[in-house]
């Protein structure tokens, strides 16, 4: 936060309205106008407030436990027999992904703006989980919206949430996935602008959301830096994380993206191949167009209708992607590569048995990926992968999948 | 040049009488069934038509506008259709004003340019898109104000003095007051409180005020229409095509019937609206 980024930096995006190059922006009803206006005059000020940031960090050290450990994985390392490979071990976070991290940070602010009820979209519910935690943490109502679909293959979190004191509600609109959820929390949103506050999950949606998500998740990046230069005395050569809207990514790759050396490799889901329209790589093979209140890639038919997508992980599963990504996409500062379903149920498994780690479906398609390039880069290179979740929320979709009986 | 939308509303103030404004999903459930629907609407008594185009994420909709977006999808409608039926529409009647009313994206992907210069050669008068506030101007309002198309935007409940005139700027052919926060479908706030808002936006322009979201019946139009310069209706007429659809929502016989006899009843409720507003 205090190495202030140099001129033609990467770093310095969005504009003042939100865009980065011709991605983001604000597109939105003129109901929500008034309230993201707020929002955003509101994040300036706690950004810049000590009061804010000091209650950030000891709800990060004492609540979710970070820093998140570096792991050297030295197993799967000498398995693949190429570049050294370490995980930051964003699983380990309370509640057991990087969602939590985004979290608190938007419910201070939501309490700061006197907001009084929360509301949450979710696909694989570990944002769900996330929000109906800290909102419990902080004793406001919290309704999520879930498609379905998810709420099926995601049963679990499901109960988790229900649990923590949140009203989960099944979007049976569309395929009843992400998108679907998105749609209705901005339904709930424009409805009840006056007393609630939208904590949307990703990177993506209206400015500031999609710049104020990634300054909460780049406490993953900059503590990945720092514990890396620790641990072999230079940065990694590549970091890789996989990609749903972007959070877990552009918080990692945030703090790295002024560092010439460093390869950034985002890992969208590749789902049954790119040649049909059953898969959620929006940047491998979609376009620039409007949905949800920013312009970022979609996927999308000719007449500008949106496609549902598919993933194996309901995380990933979304038609879009956050516009910081689809920017550094088109200027070339990184690499956006697809994982099928099947090698990242392969990665799920690798780990699970050379490391001990049951990760989520969601960056086992970057371990998918690490799989991959490890080989063939060399033993004195560095790998650094953004180890999301962790996977007891997909043990059942696993289990199906491979025909264990649970 | 005077718009063919300015020359209506001048019409209607000579004759002393709020416009009755009616929304329509272009393509529900079918190409021609929605056509017949669009040339039944002036006769019924409608004196705006806004042509909805479907999209596959309306988050400003409620379940009933959805599901038409929805039959209207299934039915292959797209863009180009939808200004196909303005287009077949203006061979009967070149005086009722046409706003098209959806989002953004399926004309960003048409391209912002094609899509004006067709919208004009089919006769379209003015675009309502839900997803482009003053923000984003640069996008389609400006353009579109260029090539003489209106930019008919809404307000609402959250948008404060200060910001009015910000939404205000660069709106032309009417102001969209939309009733409440939320989301088409819901249900009429309180008429009273409605003339206040009317009031405070006609403070700052001379542009008809059109009242919108929540009328559902013949009452709540001459109520509105007291207090406005037009009445909008939308999903009360969407619902009217949904009842009248088979199982598995195909057109009938009673479909263009269906909502050429409810708009008849709207018509007549703004037609006396002015009669308890009468200066
Ligand atoms: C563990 C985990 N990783 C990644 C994601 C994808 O989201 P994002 O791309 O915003 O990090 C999710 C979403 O649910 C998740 O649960």
């Amino acid at each position: 936060m205090n190495d202030t980024p140099k001129p033609n930096s990467f770093r310095s995006g969005p504009d003042e309205d939100g865009r980065f190059g011709i991605f983001g922006g604000r597109f939105v009803a003129e109901t929500l106008m008034p309230l993201i206006l707020d929002l955003q005059a509101e994040w300036e000020k706690a950004k810049n407030d000590p009061e804010f940031q000091k209650e950030l960090a000891d709800l990060g050290t004492h609540y979710i436990g970070r820093p998140s450990p570096l792991y050297y994985a030295e197993r799967l390392t000498e398995h693949l027999g190429g570049a050294k490979i370490y995980f930051k071990r964003e699983e380990l976070n309370h509640t057991g992904s990087h969602k939590i991290n985004n979290c608190i940070g938007q419910i201070l602010l939501a309490k700061r703006m006197g907001k009084t009820r929360i509301i949450a979209e979710t696909g694989a519910g570990q944002h769900g989980v996330a929000s109906a935690t800290v909102a419990a943490r902080f004793g406001l109502p919290c309704v999520v919206y879930m498609g379905a679909t998810d709420v099926e293959r995601q049963a679990p979190n499901v109960f988790r949430m229900k649990l923590l004191g949140a009203e989960v509600k099944a979007v049976t609109a569309g395929s009843g996935t992400l998108k679907d959820a998105m749609n209705e929390a901005l339904r709930d949103w424009v409805t009840n602008v006056d007393d609630t506050y939208y904590l949307i999950g990703t990177a993506a949606g209206p400015h500031p959301y999609p710049e104020m998500v990634r300054d909460f998740q780049a406490v993953i990046g900059q503590e990945a830096r720092q514990q890396i230069l620790e641990a072999e005395g230079r940065l990694p050569d590549v970091v890789i994380a996989a990609v749903g809207g972007g959070s877990n990514a552009i918080g990692l790759f945030h703090p790295f993206l002024d560092d010439e050396g460093v390869k950034i490799v985002g890992v969208e889901a590749g789902g049954h191949g790119l040649d049909g329209n059953e898969h959620c790589a929006s940047i491998t093979a979609g376009s620039p167009g409007v949905l949800h209140g920013n312009r970022t890639y979609l996927l999308q038919d000719n007449d500008g209708q949106i496609l549902e997508g598919h993933s194996i992980s309901a995380g990933l599963d979304y038609p879009g992607i956050g516009p910081e990504h689809s920017w550094l996409n088109d200027i070339g500062r990184a690499e956006y590569v697809p994982i099928m379903d099947d090698e990242a149920l392969e990665a799920f498994q690798l780990l699970t048995k050379l490391e001990g780690i049951i990760p989520a479906l969601e960056p086992s398609h970057a371990i998918a990926e690490v799989i991959k390039r490890s080989p063939k880069m060399g033993k004195d290179q560095i790998i650094l992968m953004n180890l999301s979740g962790r996977g007891d929320k997909d043990i059942f979709t696993v289990g199906k999948i491979l025909g264990m009986g649970l | 040049m005077t718009s063919r939308m300015d020359t209506r509303f001048a019409k209607l103030k000579a004759e002393g009488r709020p416009a009755l404004v009616t929304y329509f999903m272009g393509g529900d459930p079918d190409y021609a069934t929605s056509l017949g629907i669009m040339k039944a609407l002036p006769e019924a008594g409608a004196d705006v038509i806004e042509l909805g185009m479907p999209f596959s994420d309306p988050m400003a909709d409620g379940p009933t506008i959805q599901l038409a977006g929805q039959r209207a999808l299934k039915g292959g409608q797209t863009l180009a259709k939808t200004l196909d039926l303005a287009r077949d529409f203006r061979k009967d009647d070149s005086d009722t004003p046409i706003v098209m009313m959806g989002y953004y994206n399926p004309i960003y992907i048409y391209g912002v340019d094609r899509f004006l210069d067709d919208a004009i050669e089919a006769g379209i008068d003015g675009l309502i898109i839900v997803d482009l506030p003053p923000e984003m101007d640069d996008e389609l309002c400006i353009p579109a104000l260029a090539k003489g198309i209106n930019f008919i935007r809404l307000t609402t409940p959250t948008t404060d003095e200060k910001r009015l005139p910000t939404v205000l700027n660069n709106t032309s052919g009417f102001v969209y007051y939309v009733s409440m926060n939320g989301i088409t479908g819901s249900a009429l706030p309180d008429p009273s409180r409605i003339s206040g808002a009317v009031a405070r936006i006609k403070d700052h322009t001379d542009l008809p005020v059109c009242v919108g979201f929540g009328v559902k019946t013949a009452d709540h139009a001459k109520a509105i229409g007291a207090a406005a310069d037009g009445v909008v209706v939308g999903t009360a007429i969407v619902a009217q095509v949904a009842g009248s659809l088979t199982k598995d929502g195909a057109a009938t016989a009673d479909t263009v019937s269906a909502v050429s006899t409810f708009v008849r009843g709207l018509s007549t409720g703004v037609r006396s609206a002015r009669l308890v507003a009468a200066e």
